[in-house]
């Protein structure tokens, strides 16, 4: 069986508890992301996948092998850690050929083969110079050649970006991407940064509070989050407390029918997710179903995307439309909002 | 404070630091037997009596072997303490850390009388071999606080990644551990050595009356009859700890081996 | 590797040669100096194993009492003297660019490197009649003709200020080069003075590091044992001195290891003292 299986994997340090009942199957060649907010354990997975911490319950296989005991140093892995941890003692070239140098390569392969990874990573003749000498962008870079140096069966980054500034940052998780895909390899970033992992993931693993909360394909998480952190962490989202009615939510007596049925209690506490950019507005006084009563507090016009704050059921409420689309309304109007449906997911609270 | 006023003040205290080197470099240049300053008829004879007549040049080399030997002794139980201690957490490591710590902070004559009590049951009191295992002891802290330092720089990301990229624990040591404490060694062993040379109280209750390092053949001289060499010695002195913690400078990062943080 | 526990025997193998070294060459040597102060010392320079406290009822005397006395007294007095000038100094060094910091780091590490051999020779050298600094005062016409300033008090004062200056400098070092340059530059723009801001906002800043260095001092300064024999009369002799003397000239070590572990544990509260300061400050962030 190729691919690494996450088998019921927990770990506490002392009280505290990191990792609970982690249990996941990931196919081979995927590009994956654990994404969750500092904290949530996502760090300490990736660590127990590379074997830099030893999990207090559960297995870690690789391609069907228990690789749980295994030490760090004999299990092959590539990893790239938040600092880049070059080492500063070395050269460019001899940073990238350090792992061939431990296994007794000659100086000849270690320069080929130097040279073959700075070329993969868009990044040829800086072999000799000192590490110090290069720009943030450019050690990242190092970093990724270096880890990839062996032709790892697991290629683990955590947070390998978050010291890069937000252009260098768009442009760099698009190349990770693209070299992944070249490469066919395995690879788990850590991120805590959503955005970046729906540029890049196949699958995304959202965590939270050292559990799994929701596995699945960006766009997948993005329009059916199963609970409100789900909904909250990714993206944008207003959430609208109510009590569960039919297919829908009762919010302050008015019927507010979801995208699918809920299978929830009627009568239990529950609220509605839905994303900015499907709230509709319109003028007072619009009739139709799935529609709420709102007044506007603030309008930010950003150029691109103009963005309508709205307090409804003594909630805040954001809704987003392009400036072409944009209603005419002013701080203080009295407005109907529509929540299609179909865009409306019905969360457990 | 305003720049001149922080100048002056500045310029003063060293003026004031400088001051008995400054006579005592004079002294150093009297022709004649005589301590006096300004010196008479002036020649540098005094300096090459340090290094021809035979008794300053035996305590010179009683005090360079001693410096040398337990300098390298001090390093050699400093360094595998100061990696057990970065390297695992324990309690008999922080024990044995501070143990390596107190002899520099506790009044030297304490130190220099257990040494006096000790070699003298031992039946070494007396020996050179005793003077310089007592200075490895004593100066043991100077290693033990430079590599612990040297060691706290190092990332502990880079030695994880050298562990994901096949490394073992020797492995590791070899090629990323030893190789950035290097400096860290390096200046340890200079601080030992620099100390060695000018202690007194220990060499001389150790070993006053056999092995005369410089610092026991000044205080001798002090007692029964002055001699301008006493001048040259400390000029020596001076001149080769700035020399060597000048070298320090130049090759590695002083003020963060006195305490600053790092360059960022 | 990533592990913090040893484990098994080889794991703990380097530790046992630094360990060995200091139990055999550091502790074994305090036991017996504690086993000896207890010795019953024997006419003409010999002692025999025992158990008596005769050397510690000698603490009782006026003789101890009053060298005891004068060594605090003169470590008090070098220690706040030399704490008002190396504070503002050190302050003064650390605002400076650290390539500008060097040459004073490498002169004050010379210095204090110097054998306490080398810097009484020195001090009484400048103070001695015939090179000293009186030859210069004499020559300004100030007093009729040079006289010897040493030995006296004053001296000794003035050659224990001198060694423990640079100990200070690097005491206060690490706490002042990582003050944060904004707090100063705050108070600056808040209106007040230079001068002003150095008392009111920086010293209080650093109470705690100042009042530890403070303590280092105090004890670095009772270590003094050459000093008082070069600068000072006998009567100025401190307890480090009295020990020396008692052991090598005296020949009365059970009495000279009582005085020393006396003074160990006298350290040992002070050191202990700044610990349990520097552990409150580090709470209190």
């Amino acid at each position: 069986m190729s691919g690494l299986r996450i088998d019921h994997v927990g770990k506490t340090f002392g009280m505290f508890e990191a990792l609970t009942d982690i249990d996941l199957d990931f196919p081979s060649g995927r590009f994956i992301c654990l994404l969750g907010p500092s904290g949530c354990g996502k760090t300490t997975l990736l660590r127990v996948i590379a074997g830099l911490e030893t999990p207090t319950t559960g297995r870690i296989l690789l391609d069907g092998a228990d690789i749980t005991g295994m030490p760090a140093h004999r299990r092959g892995l590539g990893v790239v850690f938040q600092s880049l941890a070059l080492f500063p003692h070395l050269s460019v070239g001899e940073n990238i050929a350090y792992s061939l140098r431990i296994r007794g390569a000659d100086l000849a392969t270690r320069r080929r083969k130097a040279e073959e990874l700075l070329a993969l990573v868009h990044l040829p003749g800086v072999a000799d110079r000192p590490i110090s000498q290069l720009s943030g962008g450019q050690r990242q870079r190092v970093a990724i050649a270096r880890a990839l140096a062996l032709d790892p069966r697991l290629f683990l980054l955590d947070e390998p970006l978050s010291a890069l500034d937000a252009k260098l940052r768009e442009a760099m998780q698009v190349e990770l991407k693209l070299l992944q895909q070249r490469l066919g390899i395995s690879t788990i970033v850590v991120t805590h940064d959503q955005r970046e992992a729906l540029t890049m993931a196949d699958i995304v693993v959202v965590m939270d509070h050292a559990r799994v909360q929701q596995v699945g394909p960006p766009l997948e998480i993005y329009r059916n989050p199963v609970n409100a952190f789900v909904a909250d962490f990714i993206g944008t989202s207003n959430l609208l407390p109510g009590v569960a009615d039919g297919q829908g939510l009762s919010i302050d007596g008015i019927q507010v029918a979801g995208a699918r049925p809920h299978g929830l209690a009627r009568g239990s506490k529950a609220a509605i997710s839905i994303r900015p950019e499907e709230v509709v507005v319109h003028p007072a006084g619009e009739q139709g179903p799935n529609r709420l009563p709102a007044e506007v507090t603030f309008v930010r016009d950003l150029g691109a995307s103009v963005e309508i704050m709205l307090a409804c059921a003594g909630r805040e409420l954001l809704a987003v439309t392009s400036p072409r689309e944009r209603p005419d309304v002013r701080v203080g109007d009295r407005v109907v909002l529509e929540l299609p449906p179909a865009a409306c997911v019905v969360l457990p609270s | 404070m305003s720049r001149l006023l922080r100048n002056l003040f500045m310029g003063l205290v060293v003026l004031f630091m400088a001051l008995p080197l400054l006579v005592v470099a004079g002294v150093s240049l009297n022709g004649g037997q005589q301590l006096r300053f300004p010196p008479r008829d002036p020649s540098p004879r005094w300096y090459a009596e340090l290094f021809t007549a035979e008794d300053w040049l035996n305590a010179l080399a009683n005090s360079l072997i001693i410096a040398t030997s337990s300098a390298a002794l001090a390093l050699a139980v400093a360094f595998p303490l100061a990696w057990f201690v970065w390297r695992y957490r324990t309690g008999y490591g922080r024990l044995l850390y501070g143990l390596g710590i107190a002899p520099f902070t506790l009044p030297p004559v304490i130190t220099a009388l257990g040494f006096l009590v000790f070699w003298t049951v031992a039946g070494w009191h007396g020996s050179i071999l005793a003077t310089i295992v007592s200075h490895a002891i004593f100066f043991v802290t100077l290693p033990l606080v430079t590599i612990s330092l040297g060691l706290a720089a190092i990332d502990r990301q880079v030695i994880e990644v050298a562990i994901t990229m096949g490394a073992d624990e020797p492995t590791v040591f070899r090629t990323v551990v030893l190789p950035l404490v290097r400096p860290y060694l390096i200046s340890g062993y200079a601080f030992a050595f620099v100390l060695s040379l000018n202690e007194y109280i220990v060499a001389y209750m150790v070993a006053g009356f056999t092995v005369e390092t410089l610092p026991i053949k000044i205080f001798n001289s002090l007692r029964y009859g002055y001699t301008p060499v006493m001048a040259v010695v400390a000029v020596v002195f001076v001149l080769l700890a700035a020399l060597i913690f000048g070298l320090i400078a130049r090759f590695g990062d002083l003020p963060r081996l006195l305490g600053a943080w790092s360059k960022e | 590797m990533t592990d913090r526990r040893p484990r098994g025997l080889p794991a703990r193998l380097p530790v046992l040669w630094p360990a060995a070294m200091l139990l055999l060459f550091f502790v074994v040597p305090f036991g017996i100096m504690l086993a000896v102060s207890f010795f019953h010392q024997v006419e003409g320079g010999f002692y025999e194993p025992g158990f008596e406290l005769a050397n510690y009822a000698r603490f009782l005397d006026p003789f101890f009492g009053r060298a005891l006395l004068f060594s605090l007294w003169i470590s008090v007095l070098a220690a706040v003297i030399v704490i008002a000038v190396a504070f503002p100094f050190t302050y003064c060094l650390t605002r400076l660019r650290r390539s500008a910091q060097v040459p004073f780091l490498v002169f004050v590490l010379a210095v204090l490197s110097l054998s306490e051999v080398i810097i009484g020779f020195a001090w009484s050298t400048l103070l001695s009649r015939t090179a000293g600094l009186s030859n210069l005062v004499a020559w300004a016409s100030l007093i009729p003709r040079a006289q010897a300033w040493t030995p006296s008090f004053g001296a000794l004062l003035m050659g224990l200020c001198y060694l423990g200056f640079p100990y200070t400098v690097l005491i206060l070092y690490p706490p002042l080069s990582r003050l944060d340059p904004e707090i100063p530059e705050a108070s600056r723009t808040l209106g007040a003075s230079p001068l002003r801001t150095f008392f009111l906002v920086i010293v209080p800043v650093l109470r705690g590091p100042l009042l530890g260095a403070l303590i280092m001092v105090f004890v670095f300064n009772l270590g003094a044992y050459l000093l008082p024999q070069v600068l000072g009369r006998p009567q100025h002799w401190t307890l480090s001195v009295h020990i020396t003397d008692q052991a090598v000239f005296q020949s009365n070590l059970p009495f000279a290891a009582a005085m020393a572990i006396f003074l160990m544990l006298f350290s040992l509260a002070f050191i202990g003292l700044t610990m349990v300061l520097g552990g409150r400050q580090e709470a209190a962030r």
